[in-house]
């Protein structure tokens, strides 16, 4: 057993390093706070935008109208037209990315040092004067349209969309951010404009750079970028109530392998013992080849390439989610060795050894995320949306140091609810019959 | 907005260009002819510890398709001082994340972790280099694993079915027509002595490039290489990498694949093109230009402006190519055609853009754009060490030397629209190409 004294050799020479990020807080003259990490040894910045809401404050029957509008913002502003804006970018060659999800809009860019004013006057026109051009709407209309017929025969996510509508119902969390096609095809101009007015206000905007730029260059910048953005934006979206029971759905879908998610209620982020629980879940489906699941359902028995579980502990509601795919007469099997380590999980919990190594792994991978401006900037703009403060970066691996073996075996009692395990499996899977009769799509 | 990839079986690459300063680059070789590269960054206390492998699927014999692929996934079963599971566990325990990759010319593994554990990572990496042990039981079960991942990634794909039936057209001769996950009804049959006899002949210091990225010093990394790689016994009589090369090729050739589960229906055309060659990259840089010309970027491309914007026929153009290869490479064109539109209507599109452009030439503000970009990638890349780890990784697995990496941001700089023309006309010969169409029914002609 060489490796347990590698082990105790390292440990004792080098505990994990701490994440040494010097952020500070800038306020712009104008008001509007942001995270930076100055750092100047590559010449250009990286910025991260988010505007909290995003595609859950789409109005009834229009949805898709923030997924669209935030693909849009790129396509044409102030005095250039789609394939003008494009070119300008590209002469400088910076990268603006703008993206919307159930929670959040995102803008991330990147410009060089060299031309930062120009870069930011043309993301200012972006977010300030997009145009929503009759012609790009139609162009972006017709790509969201083949985006969601792609997504209505793709097995991933007819599980997931599947799941979402028997968790969330009518609230936005129920259908997919993208809309429908009749939603899609019904959207015009108007619709944009009002989800932009909506979804990108001051009060709700949250900023990160990392890079060659100082801070009084940064609050400069956050006033022209944002300064001239309305002061409040539409009503933040009710939490959803969750409708999920526990059972079995089939969708049926003529393809080789069968694709499950499965998973019930899960946990906030603000709850005393979300860490407890992010401990708990790394012991038995977090991503790697080490988690409980990876073992028995892939490397044991050959089932799977791929056996993950996570908390999705979003804005407006928290699920336990996990995910697996094996061929359509070896899924039942995956399934039962799942639900199995479920069970045990909810009676037993975790060896003090599965804490001892969930512990090191999580503490010492942590620093390793901080590396790339892009990433940082990524991960506290991020931060930001999940209301956490700046020092958290310095006391998270303490929150994951204090989990005990006790917590670990109370959290899991709560958490794991082996009864209320919702699977949806699309395929067609041997041995599998819906448990009651669902509407799905 | 983009239209996101339609299952190409190809990650189209941004960056140009990616190239660290020649400064912070460090290489030399080990007594056992083991490569070593050292790329300093001392940003933060992160190490990319990776070795990389000069044999991948297309040099398997044939028959024993996946081969290379399965011994990928076989090589975390453990050794004689690191039992099965091990390995995952010591990178875990230090915070670490790790994986591994096949290619066509390359097999590659590399773990991430604070820069004290190297030497830890090395211990680790040279031991199963040459000190796997394999159980019948390990194969059989991982064997299953990668017929679960042939599953997720090609047959429950039809994009990805599609694109092994156009590989396999475009190569009459070449390895490169046949998956690197194999064929499955190969995959089945692998065994534990295939896969003992491919490790034992090419896992070995002398077919093998490490490359260590991050906060490190190069001094170090030679004493730790030499430490740890230096004592392992190389294969003696490797032969030089000589794989069965293409004949003339005098026919275009043409498919459709039809599958109901396909949603958006697509031309894509590829031609047989020249790859990177060590000391002669012009052929190279001309049609990594020429790519990015055509189809790069969306509506700004040739492709895009004529068919997204004039005449508003297409949802999506693209243009590929990607040099970084040990044979031939493929330059491939890519429409997807509005609703309405046919598949037919869609391809003549494509090809009256070509020969209006074989007519026209280079736009020299498009060309500049371009030039910018290359430029600013440049600084871009440095911010992703291990981008730049990976690149010099896969480069040295292909044939080419650190000076071909150093050398590309500048032979790109000086393409002219010469030599973008020149390589057009050499590369667009129907008598080299696959045209496929990936289509919903029989009678789907796409415009319905």
């Amino acid at each position: 057993m060489r490796f347990l004294a590698i082990i105790l050799l390292v440990l004792a020479s080098a505990l994990p390093a701490r994440a040494e990020i010097d952020v500070q807080t800038v306020t712009s003259p104008g008001g509007i706070k942001a995270w930076l990490v100055e750092e100047h040894s590559i010449p250009f910045i990286a910025l991260e935008i988010r505007f909290k809401g995003g595609t859950s404050l789409d109005l009834t029957g229009k949805r898709g109208a923030t997924y669209m509008m935030s693909g849009l913002l790129e396509e044409g502003a102030g005095d250039l037209d789609a394939a003008a804006y494009l070119k300008a970018r590209e002469e400088l060659a910076a990268s603006f990315s703008f993206d919307a999800h159930g929670d959040a809009v995102s803008v991330s860019a990147q410009f060089l040092t060299e031309n930062r004013a120009q870069a930011e006057e043309l993301l200012r026109k972006a977010l300030q004067q997009p145009r929503f051009d009759q012609a790009a709407l139609d162009r972006v209309r017709a790509q969201v349209v083949s985006i969601i017929a792609g997504n209505q025969k793709d097995p991933n996510q007819i599980a997931s969309d599947t799941f979402d509508k028997l968790a969330y119902g009518d609230h936005p969390y129920g259908t997919p951010s993208t809309g429908d096609v009749d939603s899609v095809n019904r959207l015009n101009r108007e619709d944009m404009i009002t989800a932009y007015r909506n979804a990108l206000a001051r009060d709700r905007v949250y900023v990160a750079a990392v890079g060659d730029i100082s801070a009084e260059q940064l609050g400069v910048m956050l006033d022209n970028l944002l300064g001239a953005l309305p002061e409040t934006g539409a009503p933040m979206p009710e939490r959803a109530k969750l409708l999920l029971t526990g059972g079995l759905t089939v969708v049926d879908l003529p393809t080789p392998q069968s694709v499950a998610v499965f998973g019930h209620a899960g946990i906030r982020r603000t709850d005393p013992d979300f860490f407890t629980a992010y401990v708990m879940n790394q012991v038995l489906g977090a991503n790697g080849f080490t988690s409980r699941l990876a073992n028995e359902v892939r490397e044991k028995r050959g089932l799977t390439y791929g056996v993950y579980t996570y908390l999705a502990s979003y804005d407006l509601a928290d699920l336990y989610l996990g995910s697996v795919a094996s061929a359509n007469d070896r899924i039942a099997e995956a399934i039962a060795v799942i639900r199995d380590e479920w069970r045990k999980m909810a009676e037993d919990g975790i060896t003090a050894e599965e804490l001892e190594a969930a512990k090191r792994y999580l503490t010492g991978a942590y620093p390793l995320r901080f590396d790339g401006n892009a990433r940082i900037a990524g991960i506290l703009a991020n931060m930001q949306l999940d209301d956490l403060p700046a020092s958290y970066l310095k006391t998270r691996n303490d929150k994951v140091n204090a989990v005990t073996l006790e917590d670990v075996r109370r959290v899991a009692k709560r958490l794991m609810r082996p009864e209320d395990l919702r699977v949806v499996v699309v395929g067609q899977p041997v041995g599998l019959v819906s448990s009651d009769k669902v509407e799905s799509e | 907005m983009y239209l996101r990839q339609v299952g190409l079986g190809v990650v189209a690459l941004l960056t140009l260009a990616v190239a660290a300063a020649a400064e912070n680059i460090t290489s030399f070789s080990l007594d056992n002819g083991m490569d070593v590269v050292v790329i300093e960054d001392h940003r933060a206390p992160v190490v990319t510890h990776m070795v990389w492998y000069r044999i991948g699927a297309a040099d398997e014999q044939p028959g024993k398709s996946g081969i290379a692929h399965l011994l990928e996934h076989l090589m975390f079963k453990g050794t004689e001082n690191f039992g099965p599971g091990e390995f995952s566990r010591v990178v875990a325990a230090n915070g670490g994340s790790e994986n591994a990759f096949t290619s066509y010319d390359y097999t590659g593994y590399f773990q991430r972790v604070a820069a004290d554990r190297l030497a830890l990572m090395m211990e680790m990496e040279s031991d199963r280099m040459r000190g796997l042990i394999l159980s019948d039981n390990d194969v059989t079960t991982e064997r299953d694993v990668v017929l679960e991942e042939r599953n997720s990634r090609t047959e429950n794909n039809p994009g990805a079915l599609f694109s092994e039936q156009r590989m396999a057209s475009l190569y009459l001769n070449h390895h490169y027509g046949i998956p690197i996950i194999g064929w499955k009804h190969e995959i089945k049959q692998l065994n534990r002595r295939d896969a003992l006899e491919f490790y034992r002949k090419y896992y070995a210091p002398n077919n093998a490039v490490l490359v260590v990225a991050g906060d490190v010093d190069p001094v170090e990394v030679r004493q730790l290489a030499e430490r740890y790689y230096g004592q392992l016994q190389p294969t003696p009589d490797l032969m030089p990498r000589h794989r069965p090369s293409e004949p003339p090729q005098i026919s275009p050739r043409r498919l459709s694949y039809v599958d109901s589960r396909v949603s958006q229906p697509y031309i894509i055309r590829t031609y047989l093109a020249e790859e990177r060659n060590p000391g002669d990259q012009k052929q190279a840089a001309a049609l990594t230009i020429l790519a990015e010309l055509l189809g790069g970027s969306g509506i700004s491309s040739v492709l895009g402006q004529e068919l997204q914007l004039k005449q508003k026929i297409a949802l999506h153009v693209s243009a590929y190519y990607d040099g970084l290869s040990l044979d031939k490479s493929g330059f491939a064109l890519v429409v997807v055609p509005k609703e309405g539109i046919t598949l037919q209507a869609g391809e003549d599109a494509m090809d009256a853009v070509l020969a209006e452009f074989l007519e026209n030439g280079v736009d020299e503000d498009h060309l500049a754009r371009l030039k910018m970009q290359v430029r600013a990638d440049e600084i871009y890349a440095r911010d992703n060490i291990q981008g730049i780890a990976r690149r010099y990784g896969e480069a040295l697995t292909s044939g080419l030397t650190i000076a071909d990496v150093q050398a590309w941001p500048e032979i790109l700089q000086s393409v002219t629209s010469e030599d973008v023309m020149a390589a057009a006309r050499q590369v667009f010969d129907r008598r080299r190409s696959v045209t496929g169409w990936l289509m919903r029914s029989d009678d789907d002609e796409g415009g319905e």
